[in-house]
């Protein structure tokens, strides 16, 4: 059984590591959006892994606080990309 | 250019009251487990700038009336000041005091002047990085 979560969190870190070379080198904008979402739901994956490994229930709450940041920068950076602005003075205009 | 935005406000409107609770959860686990008031008080202006993103600087205003520089000198305020008491009762500075209380709902619970503490550093993080980010997002 812990040998299946080594393997589980190496193959969780090796997608890191493609989704950093995505958002190095994504064509576009969104693509690099995608990504570093994707690499939030990645670390919240492998502090999952981490906690069975450690056996330990401490890390829930990393857990929540990294899936609240992330989903927070990634609604930030979609309305920067579909307005050009992030935080509006007045909106009715 | 008008957008259609229900989707983000109505999820923002939900979104915010969970973000605000594990932020209070925090802010009480952090004496004998990870948290404390710096994390809470960052989760907390995490949930006005989604309120912010969601609405627009002068509708926040209007839901949070507050002054948020006030804020911090509250919480710099309450926090010096309960590391100032420990000087009044001959202890060193920043000495902290705690007993085993028997509240009514919570049964028996020890209660320290730390937490005062805490609340004060929760303060002074909310109002500081409120105000920081209505300083970079006002002027459009």
């Amino acid at each position: 059984m812990t040998t299946f979560i080594w393997v589980c969190l190496i193959l969780v870190i090796l997608s890191i590591v493609g989704l950093l070379y995505r958002v190095y080198r994504g064509p576009s904008v969104p693509d690099r959006l995608v990504a570093l979402d994707a690499i939030g739901v990645m670390l919240i994956s492998a502090i999952a892994l981490l906690s069975i490994l450690f056996d330990t229930g401490f890390f829930m709450e990393v857990i929540l606080l990294i899936a609240i940041m992330s989903f927070i920068g990634t609604v930030s950076f979609s309305k920067f990309i579909e307005k050009g602005e992030i935080i509006e003075r007045d909106r009715t205009s | 250019m008008k957008t259609n935005d229900v989707i983000l406000q109505t999820t923002t409107k939900l979104v915010f009251f969970i973000i605000f609770l594990f932020s209070i959860h925090i802010f009480f686990a952090g004496h004998y487990t990870p948290g404390g008031g710096f994390v809470g008080g960052l989760l907390t202006t995490g949930a006005i700038v989604l309120l912010l993103l969601a609405f627009d600087l002068k509708t926040v205003q209007k839901a949070l009336p507050f002054n948020f520089t006030i804020v911090t000198g509250i919480g710099l305020l309450l926090a010096l000041g309960t590391a100032a008491g420990s000087i009044f009762f001959n202890v060193p500075f920043f000495t902290h005091a705690f007993d085993d209380f028997t509240l009514p709902l919570f049964g028996t619970t020890s209660l320290h002047t730390a937490m005062i503490f805490d609340a004060g550093v929760y303060l002074v993080v909310v109002g500081a990085a409120v105000t920081m980010i209505q300083t970079i997002g006002g002027d459009a």
